[in-house]
């Protein structure tokens, strides 16, 4: 497979970001495995997975920060190892935690972030520093997390990317913060061609502005797709058993995860087919009803521990 | 429209564009939203209600197909003259399948027949939703 990056002077393509084969390892321990994904331009793209699944490994990779030990990517177009200052210019940037220079002052951040770019929107980093509360004279490092947070978001807003990358930003923020943070990321997406890669533990924003979904589990990609497909290919059963419940479950395609009850049994299955229902029918089950699953269950099941190892993908090669 | 708003719930096993359609489905069948009334734009609702406006799209494109709305170029959607798009069939499928999942809940609840009857009461006076008589307007 050969990647679909455009040459220098075209920068415009279809996929905000491609990565193939991406591999990182710090000394022996592999972070990042093979991870091969795509991010088709205007989409709000979570990426999820648990504290040290490697997530911000990889978005510092994408943003060439870091040099993969295998593998490649590509960011709007352009090699993430070789980006133009033009191309990075047009990328947002949330870091983890939000790091600030503490002795700076808001406004001489904005001076020196300003200088670091061409499109520089004073306005956009006044109204959203003012959104925030904080005044212009405070020192960085007397901000609290949430007011540094919207420093941040301030400073990635006004150089008006074409595309946000922001890594883990609502963690630690409080519900008006986070609301904030909801309504900026939802006010960017007005320009549709604008592209939201975020990575996240918070599943009330997934659910409300993500429209596709990575998932790290371990350092492997274990789902790429739309929210839609992830959510239609993870479905619960309740099966009945008017006797005994049988002892012993063979062998179930996709299955998840297993809660016994006296007459019944919940499963969570992964792409459900025909051979699903067929086995449990030959064990005597009499009625099976899907159940509604919320997006947290269906992602705990499907990283949980046990059950299939499975990988949902409708975007990007499936090797 | 003034009285009438879409709420929505995350984290419960119902999609969000799905509890957009739901509710906007009740509203014109109830009478709170009438033939000809407008709709919040797709920007408008998604940034009051904090979701993807897509998904906001996605749950009015359905409308739009299922005949409860109708959109106008630019000026947005509105709510459709009523009229019925399922067959009969389908229409009685769609009805076993709800009072399938009522049931059910009520039962594992454990109520009794009577009250389960009786909270169906209960929910078609609410929405005035009552034979033999028009329907009461607000």
């Amino acid at each position: 497979m050969t990647l679909n990056v455009p040459a220098e002077n075209e920068p415009r393509s279809d996929w905000a970001i491609q990565a193939h084969g991406l591999t990182r390892y710090f000394g022996r321990r592999c972070v990042v495995d093979n991870l091969s994904m795509d991010v088709p331009r205007g989409s709000v793209f979570a990426f999820i997975g648990r504290n040290g699944a490697g997530k911000t490994t990889t978005i510092r990779m994408l943003l060439g920060l870091m040099s993969p030990t295998r593998g490649q990517s590509s960011i709007l177009g352009f090699s993430s190892q070789e980006l133009p200052t033009d191309a990075r210019a047009r990328i947002g940037y949330m870091a983890e935690g939000h790091p600030v220079y503490s002795w700076m002052r808001v406004s001489q951040y904005s001076a020196f972030q300003q200088g670091c770019y061409p499109h520089w929107k004073q306005t956009t980093f006044d109204s959203v520093i003012d959104y925030f509360s904080i005044h212009s004279n405070t020192k960085s490092g007397d901000l609290s997390h949430g007011q540094r947070a919207g420093l941040h978001l301030a400073s990635t807003l006004a150089i008006e990317p074409e595309l946000l990358m922001l890594d883990d930003p609502a963690t630690g923020l409080d519900p008006a913060a986070r609301r904030s943070l909801l309504e900026a990321m939802i006010y960017f997406t007005r320009d549709r061609t604008r592209t939201i890669f975020f990575s996240t533990h918070l599943l009330d924003e997934v659910e409300r502005v993500a429209d596709h979904v990575a998932i790290l589990d371990y350092s492997v990609l274990r789902a790429c797709c739309s929210m839609d497909t992830f959510r239609e290919r993870v479905q619960q059963f309740i099966v009945h058993f008017p006797g005994e419940l049988p002892p012993k479950l063979p062998e179930i395609p996709g299955l998840l995860q297993v809660t016994r009850r006296k007459r019944d049994l919940t499963l969570i299955v992964v792409n459900h087919n025909g051979g699903t229902e067929r086995s449990l029918e030959s064990l005597g089950a009499t009625v099976i009803e899907e159940q509604p699953l919320s997006l947290e269950d269906a992602l705990t099941a499907y990283v949980g521990r046990q059950g299939n190892r499975s990988l949902i993908r409708d975007l990007g090669d499936a090797s | 429209m003034a009285a009438w708003n879409i709420r929505i719930a995350t984290a419960t096993g119902t999609p969000i564009y799905r509890q957009i359609i739901d509710q906007v489905r009740l509203a014109v069948a109830t009478g709170d939203l009438s033939p000809g009334e407008a709709l919040p734009s797709v920007r408008g609702l998604a940034e009051e209600l904090l979701i993807n406006a897509n998904t906001v799209a996605k749950s009015y494109n359905e409308l739009v197909r299922d005949g409860v709305l109708e959109s106008r170029q630019s000026l947005g959607y509105f709510v459709a003259a009523r009229r019925q798009v399922y067959a009969k069939a389908e229409r009685v499928r769609r009805l076993r399948k709800a009072a399938e999942t009522f049931v059910c809940e009520a039962i594992s609840l454990d109520f009794t027949a009577a009250e389960t009857q009786s909270a169906v009461e209960k929910c078609l006076k609410s929405h005035n939703w009552i034979d033999e008589s028009p329907r009461a307007t607000p």
